[in-house]
C-alpha cells in the first residue's frame, strides 16, 4: 500500500501543495488583470461550446453507426477507439493546411478565432462521446426499436421517446468527460497559437515558460486546479456509485 | 432498425460520411498528406516529395525520436508497474477511495498544471532534477500512472476473487498467489496499460514543454518547434513518423496482449 501512495505524494501532491504557497504573492495581481480575467471565460466558452458540439456530432455518429448500419460500421467503431490515444495537436496541426492562409479553404482568418479551436476541439474529442454511446446502444435490445416502429412512430420519435432516453447515462459521462478535458486542454491552443484565443493552461504555460513569472504561473494554475477538480468531484457525484473513468 | 426506407437509409449514411469524413477524419489525412507535399496551394496538395521525411529522420530530429522513444518506455513501465501496485494494493482496503483519488489527480487537472508543479519542486532542495532528463521521464510517469491506475483497477473490479482465495486455502505464500494467479489473470488489462501509456507518452507535450531541458527534446516538442518556425511541411512528416512509431510500439504491445488471452 505505502510505495505507490508515497510516489504520488512525492510526485504529485508535493509539487501542487508548492504551487498553491508559491502563488501567494501574485494573488493580487492576477486576479486584478483583464488578461486573466479574459482567460478564464474564454476557457469555459471554448469548454462548454465544444461539449456541445462533440455531443450532438458524437450521438449523430454513435447513432448511425448502432442503428442504421452500414457495412465497415464495426471498422468506423475500431477506428474511433484508435483516435482516442492520439494526440491532440495532430488536429491543429493538420487545419494549418486546411484553414491557413495557402491551403484547401483559404479562410485565414478563421484559424485566429476562438472557433477554429472550438472545431478542432469537436474533432478530437468526439470520440470520447462516441465510446460510452456505442456501449450503451450495443445493449439496448433491437427489439425495442423494432416494436416501436411497428406500432407506427417514425424514426424521430423512436429516437426521441425509445434511444435517448435510454442512452441517457451514457450521454452524460461522455459529455461530463469531455467538459473536464476541454477545460484543461492545451495542445490544440498551443499549436493554433492565436493572440485572441488564451485560456488558462495557456496563460499558465506563457507566465512560467515565456515570462518566467513563476509565482502568476501558479496562480492561475490554482485557478485551474479548483476548476477542474471541482467539475471531477461534481463527475463523480453525478455518475453516482460508478467511478467516474478518465481513461 | 431505426431508418426503414431505402432512400431515408441513403440520405442518413451520406450525412455520415460527410460529418464522419471532413470532421473527424480529414484532419488525420490532411497530415499524412502534408507529409510528402512539397507545395500545399489549391484543394490537393502538389509536388510530392519525400524530402521531409527525410529531414524528419534526420538529425536533431531523428535525436528527438529517440529520446521520445526512451521517455515512453521508461516513463510508460514504470507508470505500469506503479499503476499495477497501486491498483493491487487500494483494491478492498480501507483506503481504496483516497488511493483512487490520488491516482486520478494527475489526468483530472490539466498537464500543464502538473509540468509547473514539477518544476517548482524539484527546481529546489531537497531533490534537484530540473535541466535533466528525469524531470521529463517522471512528468510522463505521473501521468501514465493514473492510466494505468484505472485500467487495472477495472480489471480487478471484474475478476473472480476466489481463484486468489482457493490457492491460498492450498498453502500458496501470498508471494506465489500474486505471481502465479493474480497478476497473470490481470495480463490482459497489464498489456492494455502498457500500450495505452505508451502512446499517450509519445503524444504528451502540456507537461513536458513545461520541464524539457534543450537536451531531452521529445517529438511533440520538436514538431511544435518546426511548426512556430513555419515550416509546416517539416512539422507534418515528424508527425507521421510519430504517427507511425506510436502506431507500431502500441501494435506489438497489443499482440502480446492477444496472446495472453488465447492461453
Amino acid at each position: 500500500m505505502v510505495p505507490p501512495l508515497l510516489l504520488i505524494a512525492v510526485l504529485v501532491v508535493y509539487p501542487l501543495a508548492l504551487v498553491a504557497v508559491e502563488s501567494a504573492p501574485a494573488w493580487g495581481d492576477v486576479l486584478g488583470s483583464v488578461e486573466f480575467r479574459e482567460a478564464l471565460i474564454r476557457t469555459v466558452q471554448i469548454a462548454v461550446c465544444s461539449t456541445i458540439g462533440c455531443l450532438v456530432v458524437g450521438t449523430f455518429l454513435a447513432v448511425v453507426i448502432s442503428f442504421v448500419p452500414f457495412p465497415g460500421a464495426r471498422v468506423v467503431a475500431s477506428l474511433v477507439d484508435t483516435m482516442l490515444a492520439l494526440p491532440s495537436f495532430l488536429v491543429a496541426l493538420s487545419f494549418t493546411f486546411i484553414y491557413g492562409t495557402a491551403g484547401i479553404l483559404r479562410t485565414g482568418g478563421f484559424l485566429t478565432t476562438p472557433w477554429a479551436v472550438v472545431l478542432a476541439e469537436i474533432t478530437f474529442y468526439t470520440p470520447f462521446v462516441m465510446r460510452p454511446l456505442l456501449a450503451a446502444m450495443s445493449r439496448l435490445p433491437r427489439a425495442q426499436l423494432d416494436v416501436a416502429a411497428s406500432l407506427g412512430a417514425g424514426p424521430w420519435r423512436v429516437l426521441r421517446q425509445v434511444v435517448l432516453p435510454e442512452v441517457r447515462p451514457a450521454m452524460v459521462a461522455g459529455g461530463s468527460l469531455t467538459l473536464l478535458l476541454t477545460l484543461n486542454e492545451f495542445g490544440i491552443v498551443l499549436f493554433l497559437g492565436a493572440k485572441g484565443t488564451t485560456t488558462l493552461p495557456m496563460l499558465v504555460h506563457t507566465k512560467g515558460i515565456v515570462m518566467f513569472d513563476y509565482p502568476a504561473a501558479c496562480a492561475i494554475a490554482v485557478v485551474q486546479i479548483v476548476l477542474s477538480l471541482g467539475l471531477y468531484a461534481l463527475l463523480r457525484k453525478a455518475l453516482g456509485g460508478r467511478r467516474a473513468r478518465l481513461d | 432498425m431505426l431508418v426503414w426506407t431505402r432512400p431515408g437509409k441513403a440520405l442518413t449514411w451520406i450525412a455520415f460520411a460527410v460529418v464522419f469524413g471532413v470532421l473527424v477524419l480529414a484532419p488525420f489525412v490532411v497530415v499524412i498528406a502534408a507529409a510528402f507535399a512539397g507545395t500545399w496551394n489549391g484543394v490537393l496538395p502538389s509536388n510530392p516529395t519525400a524530402g521531409h521525411l527525410q529531414e524528419a529522420l534526420s538529425g536533431d530530429e531523428l535525436a528527438s525520436l529517440s529520446v521520445s522513444l526512451q521517455t515512453a518506455f521508461l516513463g510508460g513501465l514504470l507508470a505500469v508497474a506503479f499503476g499495477t501496485w497501486g491498483a493491487l494494493a487500494a483494491h478492498g482496503s480501507r483506503f481504496g477511495r483516497v488511493a483512487d483519488a490520488l491516482h486520478h489527480l494527475p489526468i483530472a487537472v490539466p498537464s500543464v498544471v502538473v509540468g509547473l508543479g514539477l518544476l517548482v519542486a524539484f527546481s529546489r532542495q531537497p531533490i534537484l532534477l530540473n535541466g535533466t532528463k528525469w524531470i521529463v521521464v517522471i512528468a510522463h510517469l505521473v501521468l501514465m500512472v493514473a492510466f494505468s491506475y484505472g485500467t487495472v483497477a477495472a480489471a480487478l473490479q471484474r475478476v473472480d476473487p476466489s481463484y486468489a482465495d482457493v490457492a491460498a486455502s492450498l498453502g500458496a505464500s501470498p508471494a506465489r498467489v500474486l505471481w502465479q494467479v493474480r497478476l497473470p489473470m490481470l495480463r490482459p488489462a497489464i498489456a492494455s496499460a502498457a500500450g495505452l501509456s505508451v502512446a499517450l507518452s509519445m503524444g504528451e507535450v502540456g507537461a513536458t514543454i513545461m520541464v524539457y531541458p534543450a537536451s531531452w527534446r521529445t517529438v511533440p516538442v520538436s514538431i511544435f518547434a518546426l511548426s512556430d518556425r513555419g515550416q509546416t511541411f517539416t512539422a507534418a512528416a515528424e508527425a507521421l513518423v510519430l504517427l507511425t512509431a506510436t502506431v507500431l510500439v502500441v501494435f506489438t504491445v497489443d499482440r502480446l496482449r492477444g496472446r495472453a488471452v488465447e492461453q
